[in-house]
């Protein structure tokens, strides 16, 4: 469950953002859409904590992020909130299994071999868990980024234009899985993306101007 | 899990691992050979020393006196006359005197004529048989018995001079009565005999060569020691020469005294092995510290290299970074990620140098052992010096990396995922 209100950011002092407020409950999928340049990106850097607003509240599931410190956020971060992002980061030295563990062990200090495999074979990568992720395609990277977003049951998913790199079909698919995974996983979704192609996927969506 | 990613990206590059391994295991390679062998040849040099105040011998070069004599490295600079000699080492400030007399060698191992005083001097023990007590009779030392094959009992003919090939004096066999144990002195290299073996060795020689071939046989050989013999009654040393006397004295003053009085009072020189090895040691010194400067910059070299391997891929490695951040990292988990990668290259650079360092030194000592009759121990540990070689290493790795980890830390994650 992911909360906002009245939350605005300035870069600088002519650029300001003022964003819409929040509402996503556990299960829901919220599509936050809108051109180049109105603030998506720094909308999903807020809602991750990984930029200050300069005004308004951020809630997740009870708490307010703005009242954590840097490394208290941090923890925070990688425990309930699971970012996927426009590009497909990965350690280029680790396999794509100890990909999605170390997302496991940086949270919670274990690593959840079980659930990081069926969580794999679920996405349909269970012949490339071995792997170096660039020996996977753009689409299975992308699923991968999906997987490790979802080890550590996350409150929240924030998705960076998950589909823009993918072709039609594999955009839907992706954009399916991740709104039944968030059902699934009970956690709240936010696609911010400019692909039209989702649009008609959602109806909870919010335009930014 | 730090430290395995670490680990893994160590590896994932591994022409700049590669280099700065390489860097690191040359450096650290040669200072630790440096170390054990600037340690090493001390001890050697020190030991060798204890218990000789003096060394009285021929005029000429006091360091190519002290090595002939003390440590069995170079030729002697010339022989002194028993006689005079003598008159030296009965003095009363004289607590122990040894002579040495060389003359022959057997397949590169001197034979030195002494007498038994040699063996209390350095504290011998005979491992096997008996000390020498008739002429030519010797004691072998316990580097010879393994190397050579030589037993107890075995006989074998001297060559003239120091060097292995050479006139071989084939009238008489040397015969094998003892075996000394180890000691890791010069006398595990050397073959003792008494003194009167290397005079009759070359008397011999002498009338050798007013006899023609064919009437040189056996019956003549003895007339000719019973000859000797009986000479020696009446002045038994008299125009005998020997190489050296080690000598221990008794009296600080002499010890001062004497360098100065003895070369204006005879034809000899007394040298102090002390000084000389100090004028060695100190000679040594600067080519050992030019060397270890060396592998320093080396070090250093392998620093920058560490640097800017980690400063190249921290442009790439950035989204790795921000990856991190933003599945639950912190800061100080980068830092340190950096700093580990950069550790675990100078660990490695380290022991590999150590291994490599070894393996040099081993061969050093094979080749030192056939020149010099010096062998060196490439197992010794030094935890003390080599402890400080580790620790400088890693500081190496650890300075090389800060920059690279400060940056890592710092990181703004936001600007580097929105510009992507």
């Amino acid at each position: 469950m992911i909360k906002t209100q009245n939350v605005t950011f300035s870069y600088s002092a002519t650029q300001k953002f003022h964003f819409p407020d929040i509402d996503c409950s556990n299960g829901q999928t919220l599509l936050v859409t809108g051109n180049s340049g109105t603030g998506k990106t720094t909308l999903l850097h807020l809602l991750g904590g990984l930029l200050q607003p300069t005004a308004g509240n951020i809630t997740i599931n009870n708490q307010d992020i703005l009242q954590l410190n840097t490394a208290k956020l941090d923890a925070f971060r990688g425990q309930s909130i699971g970012m996927i992002l426009q590009k497909s980061f990965f350690i280029e030295a680790l396999s794509v299994l100890d990909n999605v563990l170390l997302a496991s062990w940086i949270a919670k200090k274990s690593k959840a071999k079980e659930k990081a495999l069926s969580i794999l074979d679920n996405l349909g990568l269970k012949d490339h868990v071995y792997k170096l992720p660039s020996q996977l395609s753009i689409g299975q990277q992308q699923r991968v980024n999906i997987a490790r977003a979802l080890i550590n049951n996350p409150s929240v998913i924030l998705a960076d234009e998950p589909t823009s790199s993918l072709d039609d079909e594999n955009a839907l698919i992706v954009a399916r899985l991740l709104s039944d995974l968030a059902k699934e996983y009970q956690s709240s979704l936010i696609i911010v993306t400019h692909d039209q192609r989702l649009k008609s996927l959602f109806n909870h969506q919010i335009t930014l101007s | 899990m730090i430290s395995k990613i670490a680990w893994k990206n160590t590896w994932f590059k591994p022409l700049n691992t590669f280099l700065s391994i390489i860097l690191l295991t040359a450096s650290v390679s040669i200072i630790s050979i440096l170390i054990l062998l600037q340690k090493q040849f001390e001890e050697k040099f020190s030991s060798s020393m204890d218990n000789i105040d003096l060394v009285l011998g021929a005029k000429g070069s006091p360091l190519q006196l002290i090595l002939s004599s003390v440590y069995q490295m170079d030729a002697p600079p010339g022989n002194i006359s028993y006689t005079e000699a003598e008159a030296w080492m009965n003095k009363p400030m004289v607590e122990s005197a040894v002579p040495l007399a060389y003359g022959d060698n057997y397949l590169g191992y001197k034979i030195v004529g002494t007498n038994e005083n040699y063996t209390k001097h350095f504290d011998l023990k005979i491992q096997q048989g008996k000390l020498f007590s008739k002429d030519f009779e010797v004691v072998v030392g316990s580097n010879i018995a393994a190397n050579i094959d030589l037993k107890i009992g075995d006989t074998f003919f001297g060559t003239h001079g120091d060097a292995e090939e050479g006139e071989v004096h084939d009238h008489h066999a040397y015969k094998v009565v003892g075996i000394l144990a180890p000691s890791g002195k010069v006398a595990d290299n050397l073959i003792l005999s008494n003194i009167s073996s290397v005079w009759h060795m070359h008397d011999h020689e002498h009338e050798h060569e007013g006899h023609s071939e064919a009437a040189h046989d056996h019956s003549d050989h003895q007339h000719a020691e019973g000859e000797e013999h009986h000479h020696e009654e009446v002045n038994p040393h008299e125009g005998k020469e020997i190489t050296a006397v080690l000598l221990k004295l008794r009296n600080n003053m002499a010890k001062m005294t004497w360098p100065r009085i003895i070369p204006q009072n005879t034809e000899m020189q007394a040298a102090s092995p002390a000084l000389e090895v100090n004028r060695l040691f100190a000679l040594f010194g600067v080519g050992i510290s030019a060397l270890t400067y060396l592998a320093y910059g080396i070090m250093f070299i392998s620093g920058i290299s560490i640097f800017v391997a980690l400063y190249n891929t921290l442009k790439e490695r950035k989204y790795e970074f921000a990856l991190l951040r933003i599945t639950g990292a912190t800061k100080m988990q980068l830092l340190w990620l950096v700093l580990l990668e950069s550790i675990f290259l100078c660990t490695i650079g380290f022991i590999l140098g150590i291994v490599f360092g070894r393996i040099g030194l081993y061969f050093l000592s094979v080749s030192s052992q056939e020149e010099f009759k010096m062998a060196f121990d490439p197992f010794e540990f030094l935890w003390k010096e080599e402890g400080m070689l580790f620790l400088a290493t890693l500081s190496v790795g650890i300075i090389a990396a800060i920059i690279p980890a400060i940056k890592a830390y710092s990181l703004n994650i936001s600007k580097t995922l929105a510009n992507a």
